[in-house]
C-alpha cells in the first residue's frame, strides 16, 4: 500500500472533514424528505376507514357464520350483505346482536331458522360500529346510525329476552 | 476438497427443500398400521357403520369403487363449522356431476344432531343425501372415528359448543386409503384440494 510512506495526519486535523464538508443542500434535502417519510407513515398508519373497530369486532364474532363477505350459508344462516332485514327493521338489530335470536325469521323472502347466540358483552358503542360496519360492506348502502339511536333500541331488550 | 464437501451439504439440503405438496400421483396418507404378520401396512379406514339424514345406514361399502371427502362437524357449532361447511359445499357443487365422488359429514354431537336434525340441515344446504351424507352415530364411535381421519375429536369445556375439534377435510379413496387432505377454513388450501380430487379420479 502507498499510504504506509506517508506522513501521519496531524490529530488537529478534524477526522471527519468528509462531512463537514457535505453539502448542506443534501443535508436540509435529507432531513425535508425523512420528514415527508415519516409523515406519510403516520398518515398511513391513522385509521382513515372509520368502522375499523366494527370491521375487527365483525370478524371476531360474527364472520364465522355470516362468512367474510357476509354471504351467510344458503338456508342455514342469513346474509348480511344485501339483505332487506336490516332495512325493514334496524330497530331489533342491535338487540339480536347482544342476545341472539331464536325461531323463524325471513330475509330476502327465506325463512331461516337456526339459533344464534348473543354477545352480551359487547357494549353500545362496539354494537353500533358493528352495525354501521355492515351498513357499509358488500355493497350495503344503509344509514349510518348514531350510538344514542341504538342505546334507545337496547332499551325494550332486557337480559335473555329474544325478539322473536 | 472441503469446498466440494460443502457443497455437498448444500445441495442436500436444497433438494431435502423441494416441494412436494402436490405430486402427480398423491401419496398414501396416515401413520402405516401393523399388519396381522408384523409388517406395516398402509393406513387403512376402518370398518365403519353410521345412519344418515335419510336414515340410511352408511358402511364402508356405501363408497364401494368410489372416492369420498370426509369431515367432523356439529351444527351448533359456533367457530369453524360453517366455514368448513361452505368449503364442502364448494366441493359438493364442483363434483356436482362427478358419480365418483361424494361427500360425508360426521356430526360430533349427536345427542343433538339427530336424524331429524341432519335431515333439516341438508335441506337447509340444498343437498341431497346420495351425494352428502350428514352421518351420526354413537358418540364413542365416532369419537373413535376422528383421528383416523387424521381429525382431532375432544369434548371440552372450554371450547365453544362444548367440543373441541379440526376442522380438516380428508380425501378417501376407494381403497380406504387417505390420499390427500386440507384445511377446511382455508380457501385457497380447498382450491388445491378439489385439484387434488380430480388427480386422484383421473387415477382411479
Amino acid at each position: 500500500m502507498s499510504n504506509r510512506n506517508t506522513p501521519m495526519t496531524p490529530k488537529t486535523e478534524p477526522a471527519c472533514k468528509t462531512t463537514a464538508s457535505f453539502p448542506k443542500s443534501w443535508v436540509r434535502f435529507l432531513s425535508i424528505a425523512c420528514l415527508l417519510l415519516s409523515s406519510f407513515f403516520v398518515w398511513t398508519s391513522c385509521e382513515t376507514y372509520p368502522y375499523q373497530q366494527g370491521k375487527i369486532l365483525y370478524t371476531n364474532f360474527c364472520e364465522n357464520c355470516h362468512m367474510p363477505d357476509g354471504s351467510g350459508l344458503k338456508a342455514l344462516i342469513p346474509p348480511l350483505a344485501g339483505a332487506d332485514f336490516l332495512a325493514k327493521s334496524p330497530e331489533l338489530v342491535p338487540c339480536i346482536i347482544r342476545n341472539g335470536v331464536k325461531g323463524e325469521m325471513v330475509v330476502n323472502g327465506i325463512t331461516y331458522d337456526t339459533e344464534m347466540a348473543g354477545i352480551e358483552r359487547l357494549t353500545e358503542f362496539e354494537i353500533t360500529n358493528i352495525i354501521n360496519y355492515i351498513h357499509t360492506s358488500w355493497g350495503n348502502d344503509l344509514p349510518i346510525v348514531e350510538h344514542l339511536q341504538v342505546r334507545e333500541w337496547l332499551k325494550p331488550c332486557e337480559k335473555n329476552t329474544k325478539p322473536f | 476438497m472441503k469446498n466440494l464437501l460443502l457443497w455437498l451439504v448444500v445441495f442436500t439440503l436444497l433438494s431435502g427443500c423441494q416441494s412436494n405438496l402436490s405430486p402427480d400421483v398423491l401419496p398414501i396418507l396416515g401413520v402405516p398400521d401393523l399388519g396381522p404378520n408384523g409388517d406395516s401396512v398402509a393406513h387403512t379406514i376402518p370398518d365403519f357403520r353410521l345412519i344418515d339424514q335419510d336414515s340410511n345406514v352408511i358402511t364402508n361399502e356405501t363408497f364401494a369403487g368410489k372416492a369420498y371427502v370426509a369431515d367432523f362437524f356439529f351444527i351448533a357449532c359456533p367457530t369453524i363449522c360453517p366455514i368448513t361447511t361452505k368449503q364442502m359445499l364448494r366441493i359438493h357443487d364442483h363434483f356436482k356431476d362427478e358419480p365418483r365422488l361424494e361427500l360425508m359429514g360426521h356430526t360430533l354431537a349427536p345427542k343433538y344432531d339427530t336424524v331429524a336434525a341432519l335431515n333439516r340441515y341438508a335441506k337447509n344446504l340444498g343437498v341431497s343425501a346420495n351425494k352428502w351424507h350428514f352421518v351420526t352415530g354413537d358418540q364413542a364411535t365416532i369419537y373413535d372415528l376422528a383421528p383416523e381421519y387424521m381429525n382431532v375429536a375432544l369434548t371440552d369445556e372450554d371450547a365453544p359448543g362444548g367440543i373441541n375439534h379440526s376442522g380438516y377435510l380428508i380425501l378417501v379413496d376407494k381403497n380406504r386409503h387417505i390420499r390427500s387432505f386440507c384445511n377446511g377454513t382455508d380457501p385457497e388450501e380447498v382450491t388445491r384440494f378439489i385439484k387434488d380430487i380430480e388427480k386422484l379420479l383421473n387415477e382411479q
